[in-house]
């Protein structure tokens, strides 16, 4: 039985990294959209704590802290201006997000 | 999560992964992060989505397939093999495949600050110190910017309630 080391959690990482960015060019709904993009900051997150835990170097730790920072405040922002783009123009589908072209 | 065709269901699977991730946060040994990860992502990041998901009842009717869809679907692909294959080859050259790389111990009540790297540890208190020490402008500049969304999603939701009166 093979031990767990820093790469297998580093190639989980990059499947997390792949599965949020196909989510992020795939999908149309913009709710998916941000969930997706979570899900690339979680895997950056992952990457992140392996190679502190592997230098023993808590800065990646740290930065994993900020990254949860940004990444909730992020949330907030898109989420409320997902609601007030819904109460304009109903509907969550980034085809419809089109004020500029026409 | 990314297949699912309904945002509740893709929801619940999000939640999912980020509880696992969460339990590897464990495995590594960064327990700060992993309840910092239970309480930010599946406590209050989750629920603002499902909240937001019931308020604004987006069908499973998803999005039509289009042209450009297909056309970002295969630079995407190309974009993230090209990623695997360098990964590849830098795991293959550093030589950590199969255990090459071991974990380190942890030293226990070592000291917080090694020369000008901290030092990693599992307690909470080498984690405020490195934060308050090292890290005390990001620190500050990541509370003024939680100040400016909560002050930015105020302004926004204001504003709509305005423009229906």
């Amino acid at each position: 039985m093979e031990t767990i080391s820093p790469s297998h959690y580093l190639f989980l990482a990059l499947c997390l990294f792949s599965i949020g960015f196909f989510g992020v060019l795939l999908r149309r709904n913009i709710l998916l959209l941000l969930m997706s993009l979570e899900l690339m900051l979680n895997g950056i997150n992952l990457a992140l704590v392996t190679f502190s835990r592997t230098s023993l170097n808590l800065d990646g730790s740290i930065f994993v802290f900020f990254i949860m920072t940004v990444a909730a405040a992020e949330v907030a922002v898109g989420l409320a201006l997902l609601v007030a783009l819904y109460k304009k123009r109903q509907s969550v589908f980034s085809e419809d997000m089109n004020l500029v072209s026409n | 999560m990314v297949c699912s065709k309904h945002p509740v269901s893709a929801a619940m699977f999000m939640i999912i992964s980020l509880v696992g991730v969460a339990s590897l946060f464990v495995l590594l040994e960064a327990f700060f992060l992993a309840v910092l990860q239970i309480l930010v992502y599946a406590g209050a990041v989750m629920v603002l989505f499902l909240f937001i998901i019931m308020l604004v009842d987006v069908g499973p009717n998803a999005g039509k397939s289009s042209k450009m869809k297909l056309i970002s679907g295969l630079a995407g692909a190309f974009l993230i093999s090209l990623l695997i294959v360098s990964f590849l080859i830098i795991v293959q050259s550093s030589g950590w495949i199969g255990g090459g790389a071991n974990w380190s111990p942890i030293i226990e009540g070592a000291e917080p600050v090694i020369g000008d790297n901290l030092s990693f540890s599992t307690s909470v208190k080498s984690f405020g110190y490195g934060l308050m020490t090292k890290y005390m402008l990001p620190l500050q500049i990541s509370g003024f910017l939680l100040l400016a969304a909560m002050v930015g999603v105020i302004v926004l939701s204001k504003k709509e309630e305005q423009n229906t009166n």
